[in-house]
C-alpha cells in the first residue's frame, strides 16, 4: 500500500478535536441516573421516579437522535453521523470515539424504547430478601449505559471495553436479583462471556500490529482499520476473524455456545432476561455485521459455509428444545437461539436483503421476545412458578392476558402482519440467492416456530382451568412465590384469585403492541434508516448484490 | 394464449376498494379493543361491516361491468411496503374479473353467514354472563377473517397474497379454536395451523424462487416475463405453489387438517372451512395461470392432487356419523374437483371458478342447515340420534333439500352445471389423462350421491330415534326450528343453490372472467363424447342415491354403530390411515427426537462446558497442593528444574 493511499487513510480519521456530544449524552445520561440511585436509596418512590425520568429523557433524546439522522448523508457515503472523538491512550493510538450508522443507530433506538416500559415492569416487583429497588434501577440504567457505549463507540478498543464492562451491570443484575439457581447461572454467563471476550482481546492486539504494519502507525481506529482491510492478507484476516467470531458467537450465541443462555434468560428477573436476550446478545449479531464482515471481508468470505452450518442448526435444534422445555423462561431462551440463526443466515448471506433483514430481526426479535418475556414474567407473578405445566387454561381466567400472549407468539413466529415478518422475509427471500440450501431449511424452520408456540399457547391458555400454580392462586387469593407482585395497591385493585391484566400491566404492553404491529404494515421508517449502512456494508465486503433490478433472468448487473 | 390485458390505474369507486379490507379489519380491531363496552353491539359492527364492504363490491363490480373486458384489470398501488435494495413490494391492490368475484362471493355469502351467526352465537337464556363476551369475540375474528380473505384475493403481488394467506390462517386457528376449554378444539386449531404453514413453506420458497429469477414479485410483471424461465424452474415453481395450496385447500396430502376443524362453530365452517378460505389453493392456481400455462407436467401433477383428493374425500364422507364431518370431507372432495378442473389448464381454470362459487352457495347452506339441526339438537352431531327431523323443522330441512340436490348434481340445480363441466373437461382430455379424471371424478359423483343421501334419511327422514335417547349434555332433546335470524340466510342460500348454476353460465361468468384467466377453451373430444357425460355422471348419481336408499333408507338405522365391519369401512371410518400415518411417522418420532435432544443438550453440549470448567477448577485445586509453603520443597523443585534445563542443554549440544 502506498503512502498517499495510507494518508488519506489516516485523514480519514474523525479530527480529534470532540465533535458532536448527543452521543456522549446518551452515553453519560444513564450513568448519571445510576449514580443518583445511590443517595436515593432510602427513598425508594423518589429513586424509582428519578430512574424513570431518566429513561423516559433518554428515550426523548435518542428520539430527537433520529430524526436529526440524515439518510441522505449515509447514502451518500458518511460512514457515521453524530461523531465525536478525542484521543484516550495517545500511546496505543486509542480514541474515546463515538458514531452510528443506521445499524447502530435503530439498536440505541431499540435499547431506550425498552428501559421505560422495563422499569414499568419491575415497579411493584417483588425483590429477594435484602434487595432494594433503588440498586435495582441503579443496575438497569448502569446496563443501558454501557449498551449505548458499544453500539456507538467507533474505535475498536473502546468497543472491547464496552463489550465487556456490559458484563458487570447484568452479572449483578443476575446474581442479585435473580431466581433460586441465580449464583450458577450468572457465574457461566460471567466467565463464558469473559471467555469469548478475551480471545477477542487477542484478536484486537493482532489487528493494532497488522494496522501498524500497514499504516506505519498502530490505530484501533474504526475506519482506518476497514480502509486496510481488503490489502490484509486472507491468512492473517481468518486468524484476525476467529478471535472477533468466538466472542460474538458466544454473545449471540450460535450454537453450541448457547448452554449459559438458558441458565441465565431463566434465572434472571424478567426485566434483565428482557435486556440480556432482546439487546444485549444483539451484540454479537451486531458485531458481525460491524466488525467482522467489514473488518475481515475475505476471512468472512471464507469461512461463511461454517457460520451458516452453525446458523441452520441453530434455527432447527433451538426450535426442537424449545418444544421439549418445561420451564417457560427457558422455553422464551431457546426459541431466541433458533431466531439468533435466522440472523446469522441474513448476515454471512451477503445480499443487501439479507443483511438488511438481519439488522431488522434485531430490533424485532427484542420487542417479540421482550413481550414474550414480559408474558411469562405477568403468569410467574400471579402464578409463583415457571413450570408450563403449573398453568392451563388461563385463557378462561385472564383472556386479554391470554390475547397480548397470543399476540407475542405471533410475533416471534413471524405472521404477517407482525413486525418479524418483514425481517424474517427479508433475511430468507436474501439469503436464498446465494444460498439456497441453507434458506430451505431455515424456511421449514419456520413450521418448528409455528410448533413450539402454539404448544406453548395450547398447554397454558387454552383447555380447561388446571394446573398446580393457577389452583393456588385461585384458592389463595394470591400468592408470595418468587417474582410475585406485592403492591397492596395492586392487590386490592386486582382483588383475589387469577386477575387478568392491570392498567399499569396495560400500560407495559400497549407501546409494544403497537409497535409489534405497526411495524409490520409500516416497516419503511425503519428500513429507511438500515438500508444505506447496509449499502455500506455491501461495499466494504466487496460482493456485489446477488439479484440485479430485473433478476438473475435477462436483468443486467 | 392471448396477449395479457393492459392494467390501467384504478379509477371511480376502484380508488377506494383498500376500504373493502380496511372496513372489516377496522371493526375487528375496535371488537378487540372495545372489550366488555362492545357487547351490547358488537355483533351489529359486526354484520355492518361486512355488509358494507359487500355493497363496497357490488358498486366497483357494477363499476366494472360498464367499461370494455380489456380495461377491467385495474391496479390500486397504496404504498412501499417493504424496500431494500432491487426488493420492492408494494402494498398494492389489483381489480379485475377475479377478485372481483372472489370479492362478491367472501363478502356476500359473508355477510349472510354474519347475520346467521347473530342467532347461532346468541347467548342462550341462562347462560353465563361471559358469553356475550364470546359472541363479540366471535364477530372480531369472523371479521378479521374476512379482512384477510379480502387482501388475499386483492394483494397485486406474491408477499400481500402471503399476508392474507397466512391472515385468514390465524383466524382460521382462532376459530376453531374458539371454544377452547374443549382440548380437542385446541389441538384441532394447533394441527390446521401447522399443516398450513406446511404448505406456507411451499408458498415462501415458490417466492424466493421468482424474486431471484425475476427480481419482481408483481403479478403483472411476474406474468408478463415468466417465459424467460426454463422449463425446470417453472415446473419447481408450479410445484411449490401447487404445496401451498393443498395446505390451505385441505388436498392431498395435507387433507387431515380440515376434518378436525369442524371443531369451530358451524358458521365457521360455512364460511371458512367450505365456501372461501380453503377455496383459496384454486384461487392461487387459477391467479398464477400465466406460469401454469407454461408447463404441463405441472398441471397433470395439479390434477392428480385433485384426482386423489376427491376420490379420498368422497370414500371417508361416505363412513362417518358426525354430520359435519361428512360434510367436510365432502367439502374436501369437492374442492378436489376444481383443483382437478384448474389442473386441467385453459380447458378447466374457470370451470373450477364456476363449480367454487356454486359450492360457496350450497356447500355454506348445507353447513348453516347443519347448524340449524345442531342448535335444535343440543349441539349433538351424531346422526345416529337424529332421524324424522323433516317434520320438525320445516324451513331446515326444505333449505338443506335444496343444498343437498344441488351437490350431488340434480338437474338444472348448481352442481349440475359446474359439475358436468368439470368432468366434461376430464373426460376431454387425451389418452389416460382422460379416463382417469373422468371415471374418478364419476365414480366420486356416484359416491357424493351416496353419503348426501345417507345423510338426508337419517337426519331428516325415518323413525324418531332421539325420542328415547338423552343428549349429550344429558337433557332430553327439544328439536325445533331455527329464529328467523338463521334460516332467513339459509333461504337466501337455497335459493342460489338452485338457480345459481343456471343463471351463472346463463350470463356468461366464463368470458366475464377471460381477462384474468384467459379465454376457456372448448375442451375437444377427448375419450367420450361431450354429449354421453352428462348420462354418464346422472346414471352414477342415481345409483348412489338408489344404493343408499336401499342400505339406509329401507332398515332402522341403529344408535349404536355396527362393530365389527369390513376392512374398507374399517379404513374410512379412520381417515384412511392418515392420522394414524402422521402420528406414527411424524409425531411420535418428533417427540422422542425432541426429547433425546433435550437430553443432549443438557448432559452433552452443556455437559461438555461444565465438565471443562470442573476440569479446570480440579486442575487448579491439585496444582494448588505443589504450593505447600516450604522453602525446601521449592528449593528441591529448583534443582530439578535446573538439573533438566542442564541436561538439555548438554543433549542438544553433544547429540
Amino acid at each position: 500500500m502506498n503512502t498517499a493511499v495510507m494518508n488519506t487513510a489516516v485523514m480519514n480519521t474523525a479530527p480529534d478535536t470532540g465533535g458532536n456530544v448527543m452521543l456522549l449524552v446518551l452515553l453519560l445520561l444513564p450513568v448519571l441516573g445510576a449514580l443518583l440511585m445511590y443517595p436515593l436509596r432510602t427513598n425508594v418512590p423518589l429513586a424509582k421516579a428519578v430512574a424513570m425520568a431518566t429513561a423516559l429523557l433518554e428515550f426523548v433524546l435518542v428520539v430527537v437522535t433520529w430524526v436529526g439522522y440524515s439518510t441522505d448523508a449515509a447514502s451518500s457515503g458518511e460512514r457515521f453521523q453524530y461523531v465525536f472523538s478525542v484521543p484516550w491512550i495517545p500511546a496505543f493510538g486509542t480514541h474515546l470515539a463515538f458514531g452510528i450508522d443506521g445499524i447502530a443507530l435503530v439498536m440505541i433506538a431499540l435499547t431506550a424504547f425498552l428501559v421505560p416500559g422495563l422499569m414499568l415492569f419491575a415497579w411493584a416487583e417483588k425483590l429477594p430478601e435484602g434487595r432494594t429497588a433503588s440498586g435495582y434501577f441503579a443496575l438497569l440504567l448502569a446496563t443501558q449505559a454501557t449498551l449505548m457505549g458499544v453500539f456507538t463507540a467507533t474505535d475498536v478498543f473502546l468497543f472491547y471495553v464496552f463489550f465487556e464492562a456490559m458484563l458487570i451491570p447484568m452479572y449483578f443484575l443476575i446474581g442479585r436479583f435473580g431466581g433460586p439457581n441465580r449464583q450458577y447461572a450468572s457465574v457461566k454467563f460471567f466467565l463464558y462471556s469473559l471467555l469469548g471476550g478475551l480471545i477477542m482481546l487477542a484478536s484486537l492486539i493482532g489487528l493494532y500490529v497488522t494496522s501498524a504494519d500497514q499504516l506505519g502507525a498502530g490505530t484501533f481506529t474504526w475506519s482506518d482499520l476497514q480502509s486496510i482491510a481488503q490489502s490484509t492478507p486472507t491468512s492473517t484476516q481468518i486468524w484476525l476473524f476467529l478471535g472477533f467470531f468466538v466472542a460474538f458467537a458466544i454473545k449471540a450465541p450460535l450454537v453450541p455456545f448457547h448452554t449459559w443462555l438458558p441458565d441465565a434468560g431463566a434465572e434472571a428477573p424478567i426485566v434483565a432476561a428482557v435486556l440480556l436476550v432482546g439487546v444485549l446478545d444483539k451484540v454479537g449479531t451486531f458485531g458481525f455485521l460491524r466488525y467482522c464482515l467489514p473488518l475481515f471481508p475475505q476471512a468472512s468470505q471464507v469461512l461463511a459455509p461454517l457460520v451458516l452450518v452453525l446458523a441452520v442448526i441453530g434455527i432447527i435444534y433451538g426450535a426442537l428444545l424449545a418444544v421439549g422445555q418445561k420451564d417457560m423462561s427457558r422455553f422464551v431462551a431457546y426459541t431466541s437461539i433458533a431466531h439468533f440463526g435466522f440472523i446469522a443466515l441474513g448476515t454471512f448471506a451477503f445480499s443487501s436483503q439479507a443483511f438488511a433483514g438481519a439488522t431488522l430481526y434485531m430490533v424485532n426479535h427484542g420487542l417479540s421476545t421482550g413481550m414474550l418475556f414480559v408474558m411469562v414474567g405477568l403468569l410467574v407473578a400471579r402464578g409463583g412458578s415457571r413450570l408450563m405445566s403449573d398453568y392451563g387454561g388461563v385463557s378462561k381466567l385472564a383472556p386479554l392476558l391470554a390475547g397480548c400472549l397470543l399476540l407475542a407468539g405471533m410475533s416471534s413466529l413471524a405472521l404477517p402482519g407482525t413486525n418479524s415478518f418483514v425481517s424474517e422475509f427479508l433475511v430468507l427471500v436474501g439469503s436464498f440467492p446465494r444460498e439456497p440450501v441453507a434458506t430451505i431449511i431455515a424456511t421449514v424452520g419456520i413450521i418448528f416456530a409455528a410448533l413450539y408456540i402454539l404448544w406453548f399457547y395450547q398447554q397454558t391458555m387454552q383447555g380447561p382451568v388446571r394446573g398446580n400454580a393457577v389452583i393456588r392462586a385461585l384458592e389463595a387469593g394470591g400468592v408470595g412465590g418468587p417474582g410475585a407482585m406485592i403492591d397492596p395497591a395492586v392487590a386490592a385493585e386486582r382483588g383475589s384469585g387469577f386477575p387478568d391484566l392491570t392498567k399499569r400491566e396495560i400500560g407495559v404492553l400497549a407501546p409494544l403492541i403497537v409497535v409489534i404491529v405497526v411495524l409490520g404494515f409500516f416497516p419503511g421508517p425503519v428500513l429507511d434508516v438500515i438500508n444505506p449502512s447496509v449499502q455500506s456494508t455491501i461495499t466494504e465486503v466487496g460482493l456485489p448484490d446477488p439479484v440485479p433490478a430485473g433478476g438473475v433472468v435477462g436483468g443486467v448487473r | 394464449m392471448t396477449a395479457p390485458p393492459e392494467v390501467l390505474p384504478a379509477t371511480g369507486a376502484g380508488s377506494l376498494a383498500w376500504l373493502l379490507f380496511a372496513i372489516p379489519a377496522v371493526s375487528a380491531l375496535v371488537l378487540f379493543l372495545a372489550g366488555k363496552r362492545a357487547n351490547a353491539w358488537g355483533h351489529v359492527l359486526g354484520v355492518a361491516s361486512v355488509l358494507a364492504s359487500f355493497v363496497l363490491g357490488v358498486v366497483i363490480f357494477v363499476q366494472t361491468l360498464g367499461v370494455a373486458p380489456d380495461q377491467r384489470t385495474t391496479e390500486l398501488s397504496l404504498y412501499s411496503w417493504i424496500s431494500s435494495g432491487t426488493l420492492d413490494v408494494d402494498f398494492g391492490l389489483r381489480i379485475d374479473p377475479l377478485s372481483l368475484t372472489f370479492v362478491l362471493l367472501i363478502t356476500g355469502v359473508g355477510s349472510l353467514i354474519h347475520i346467521y351467526s347473530v342467532g347461532y352465537m346468541a347467548p342462550h337464556a341462562g347462560a353465563e354472563p361471559s358469553s356475550d363476551s364470546s359472541r363479540r369475540r366471535f364477530f372480531a375474528q369472523l371479521n378479521l377473517f374476512v379482512a384477510a380473505m379480502l387482501v388475499l384475493v386483492l394483494g397485486n403481488n406474491f408477499v400481500l397474497l402471503y399476508l392474507g394467506w397466512e391472515g385468514v390462517g390465524l383466524a382460521s386457528y382462532l376459530l376453531i379454536g374458539f371454544y377452547q376449554d374443549r382440548p380437542s378444539a385446541a389441538t384441532a386449531a394447533k394441527k390446521a395451523f401447522l399443516m398450513n404453514r406446511v404448505g406456507d413453506v411451499g408458498l415462501a420458497l415458490a417466492i424466493f424462487v421468482l424474486w431471484l429469477n425475476l427480481g419482481t414479485l408483481q403479478y403483472t410483471e411476474v406474468f408478463a416475463r415468466v417465459g424467460e424461465l426454463s422449463g425446470g424452474t417453472i415446473l419447481a415453481i408450479t410445484l411449490l405453489l401447487l404445496l401451498g395450496a393443498c395446505g390451505k385447500s385441505g388436498q392431498f396430502p395435507l387433507q387431515s387438517w380440515l376434518p378436525d376443524a369442524m371443531e369451530g362453530p358451524t358458521p365457521v365452517s360455512a364460511l371458512i372451512h367450505a365456501a372461501t378460505m380453503v377455496t383459496a389453493g384454486v384461487y392461487l392456481i387459477a391467479r398464477t395461470n400465466p406460469i401454469y400455462d407454461l408447463t404441463p407436467t405441472g398441471r397433470v401433477v395439479v390434477a392428480l392432487i385433485g384426482v386423489v383428493t376427491l376420490l379420498i374425500g368422497a370414500v371417508i364422507g361416505c363412513a362417518y356419523d358426525d354430520i359435519k364431518k361428512v360434510l367436510a370431507y365432502s367439502t374436501v372432495s369437492q374442492i378436489g374437483y376444481m383443483i382437478l378442473a384448474v389442473g386441467l389448464g385453459p380447458a378447466g381454470y374457470a370451470l373450477g371458478i364456476f363449480h367454487l362459487l356454486t359450492h360457496g352457495f350450497f356447500k355454506a347452506g348445507l353447513f348453516l342447515g347443519a347448524g340449524s339441526v345442531m342448535h335444535a339438537m343440543n349441539d349433538d352431531v351424531n346422526m345416529r340420534n337424529f332421524g324424522g327431523l323433516g317434520r320438525r323443522m320445516p324451513i331446515t330441512f326444505v333449505t338443506f333439500g335444496c343444498g343437498y340436490l344441488a351437490l350431488i348434481g340434480f338437474p338444472f340445480l348448481s352442481g349440475y352445471f359446474s359439475k358436468d363441466a368439470i368432468i366434461e373437461a376430464a373426460f376431454g382430455q387425451e389418452g389416460w389423462q382422460g379416463w382417469v379424471y373422468g371415471l374418478a371424478a364419476t365414480l366420486a359423483a356416484g359416491l357424493t350421491a351416496f353419503y348426501m343421501t345417507r345423510l338426508m334419511i337419517m337426519t331428516f327422514f325415518g323413525e324418531e330415534r332421539w325420542r328415547n335417547l338423552k343428549a349429550p349434555d344429558g337433557e332430553d332433546y327439544h328439536p325445533h326450528e331455527s329464529p328467523p335470524v338463521m334460516t332467513g340466510p339459509m333461504i337466501v342460500l337455497a335459493i342460489g343453490s338452485v338457480f345459481a348454476g343456471f343463471v351463472l353460465s346463463a350470463v356468461g361468468l366464463n368470458q366475464w372472467l377471460a381477462p384474468s384467466l384467459g379465454e376457456l377453451q372448448e375442451s375437444p373430444a377427448g375419450v367420450l363424447p361431450h354429449a354421453l357425460v352428462p348420462w354418464l355422471v346422472l346414471a352414477c348419481s342415481a345409483l348412489g342415491v338408489l344404493v343408499a336408499y336401499l342400505v339406509v333408507g329401507r332398515r332402522p338405522t341403529p344408535v349404536q354403530r355396527p362393530e365389527p365391519v369390513s376392512f374398507p369401512v374399517r379404513a374410512a371410518r379412520r381417515d384412511l390411515y392418515a392420522n394414524a400415518f402422521n402420528e406414527t411417522v411424524i409425531e411420535r418420532p418428533g417427540i422422542w427426537l425432541t426429547r433425546a435432544l433435550v437430553f443432549l443438550d443438557n448432559r452433552g453440549v452443556d455437559g461438555l462446558v461444565n465438565g471443562l470448567a470442573a476440569g479446570l477448577g480440579g486442575g487448579s485445586a491439585r496444582l494448588r497442593r505443589l504450593q505447600t509453603g516450604f522453602v525446601r520443597s521449592y528449593a528441591l523443585s529448583m534443582l530439578g528444574g535446573s538439573v533438566f534445563v542442564v541436561a538439555a542443554l548438554l543433549a542438544v549440544r553433544f547429540a
